[in-house]
């Protein structure tokens, strides 16, 4: 079973890498004249990590820890929230309004108040740019999950006589964790975003946000897309992450979408 | 093992399973008028009985099933169980309750599913896997243990819904049309395993349905209800001899009452469409 899945999804991915390698030799044959002054070539970039390997594994760390930070603290609150939200449909209708309204915040407007409330050099200023834009998805998920469980679900615990303790736990929560999971991976991508949007406001140098301007400020793009592939990195392997977790968390589910295809 | 509801408890003289007395149902309409889904429900229900509710869809027999189950309040009468009012017969855990949907849930494999109402009801660990088994046994889905709900056909879904609605031995077992989304040939298999069940368990059965033939061939009565408003037009003793079995179905006996049951459907249905033309000239 578990040979023939991976080299089915061997198989299903290879266009894909295909297309990438492919990718790569255009953008190196393509950069390799007057194109460079647009776009460094894939190997100046990769000779850019070797020259900048200890600032940028620092930097790449540091943005990895704020962005890890962050999306912990919007998780964990967007639990939260949902939770209560959930419990009592009186709050729903007050808080997801507002909740609603709050996602319509340019985040990029915040980051200067988190640097105020925080203070520009701590890393919980970074934090809570990337809390902020995980929070709401988190939120909207996880609230779905818990709410939109079959009538018939409930009707059949009922008449079990259970307590509102046992529809939650052995129902609303099982039935939320995909959606958990699903808000989770889309989380992992905006915590970088948030955490080096922040950065761009100002802090400590050695991050991924304040690599990126001061090498370009400096003319050397190589370095400034090394930091933006270190960043991306970052997300896909948290992504990967969440994934590895969801499979090992709800494996039941991983089969029932595959069977719904 | 004996069931919790023994002859010693104090009870009214007659002892009803189930016991329905002026029931009625109304629901309040967008216009501000109310729509009568029930009324004048009479209805006794002896213990060990199996009694089919059948009728046109809108004749109120699902939600009769749950005002038995205490799951939807009525508006007006009264509901006793095992002489208890409803609302106790369901904190007791007297229910088991299938459903039309299985209403299996995805992340419990069959063996989890049907332990759910045992863990609900707190049984010890050793109790609970004992009975998995035991009614697993039962609907013969032994070898499905830690399939997954997604993984297994309809009918055998619904036998493994049959199975946890049995596993805590309630004494009444609430149907709701458990097989109306599956094809013929699984419904008539599922009817004598149903039977089988039935005899082996001694539960009192409720069962709704909207086959005839599935009616006469399970109950040992069956109710005719009309709709507009829902009520019981007549009452149909099933006196085929038990055990029945697929040559059940071919006896001549049991074509009348199937012949019966049609009519008594059919004698409603010719009223209610008078009755309707009448409120149609009124309104």
């Amino acid at each position: 079973m578990r040979g023939v899945g991976s080299a089915a999804r061997l198989r299903q991915y290879l266009p894909a890498i295909a297309v990438f390698l492919a990718a790569i030799v255009v953008w190196e044959i393509a950069t390799a004249g007057p194109g460079r002054r647009v776009l460094p070539p894939p190997s100046d970039i990769v000779g850019a990590f070797g020259e900048n390997a200890a600032q940028l594994r620092k930097s790449a760390l540091a943005t990895f820890y704020e962005s890890l930070g962050g999306l912990a603290i919007g998780t964990f609150l967007g639990v939260l929230v949902a939770l209560v939200t959930s419990r009592w449909a009186s709050v729903r209708g007050v808080l997801l309004p507002v909740a609603i309204a709050s996602s319509a915040i340019p985040i990029v407007a915040i980051a200067p108040i988190m640097n105020n409330w925080f203070g520009v050099l701590n890393p919980l200023s970074k934090m809570g740019m990337a809390a902020l834009l995980v929070f709401f998805p988190v939120m909207i998920n996880v609230t779905r999950g818990l709410v939109e469980v079959s009538p018939a679900a409930t009707e059949l615990m009922r008449s079990y006589a259970s307590s509102d303790a046992q529809i939650l736990f052995k129902v609303r929560v099982p039935n939320m964790l995909p959606f958990f999971f699903t808000a989770l991976k889309v989380g992992t991508t905006l915590a970088f975003i948030g955490a080096i949007v922040g950065e761009f406001f100002g802090g400590t140098s050695d991050v991924l946000g304040r690599i990126v301007l001061q090498s370009l400020s400096g003319g050397r793009f190589d370095t400034a897309w090394a930091g933006i592939f270190l960043g991306a990195a970052g997300a896909i392997v948290s992504y990967l992450a969440v994934s590895l977790a969801e499979r090992l968390v709800i494996p039941w589910y991983s089969s029932l979408v595959a069977q719904e295809r | 093992m004996t069931t919790s509801q023994g002859p010693t408890e104090p009870q009214p003289p007659v002892s009803a399973a189930v016991r329905l007395a002026g029931v009625e149902k109304s629901f309040p309409v967008r216009d501000g008028t109310t729509t009568v889904a029930l009324s004048g429900i009479d209805l006794d229900v002896a213990p060990r009985e199996f009694v089919s509710l059948i009728g046109p869809s809108g004749c109120g027999k699902s939600t009769l099933l749950r005002i038995v189950g205490d799951l939807i309040q009525p508006s007006g009468g009264t509901v006793q169980v095992n002489g208890k009012p409803a609302h106790q017969a369901r904190l007791d855990r007297d229910y088991g309750m299938v459903f039309q949907a299985p209403v299996l849930f995805d992340w419990r494999t069959v063996e989890a599913n049907v332990r759910l109402p045992l863990e609900v009801m707190r049984f010890s660990r050793a109790e609970r896997d004992r009975r998995v088994r035991e009614m697993l046994d039962l609907v013969e889905l032994g070898g499905f243990l830690s399939h997954y709900p997604h993984q297994l056909s309809g009918g055998m879904q619904q036998r493994v819904a049959i199975a946890r609605a049995l596993a805590f031995q309630p004494a009444l077992l609430l149907m709701d049309e458990p097989f109306g989304a599956l094809d013929e040939m699984t419904r008539e298999r599922l009817n004598a395993e149903v039977l089988r069940i039935w005899a082996q368990t001694r539960t009192t059965v409720i069962f709704v349905t909207h086959s005839i033939p599935e009616a006469v061939f399970l109950s040992t009565r069956v109710v005719v209800m009309s709709a507009r408003p829902g009520r019981i037009t007549n009452v149909v003793d099933i006196d085929l001899p038990q055990p029945r079995t697929e040559q059940t179905r071919e006896t001549e006996r049991y074509f009348e009452l199937v012949t019966e049951v049609r009519e008594s459907l059919r004698g409603r249905i010719t009223s209610s469409a008078a009755r309707a033309r009448a409120e149609g000239a009124i309104g």
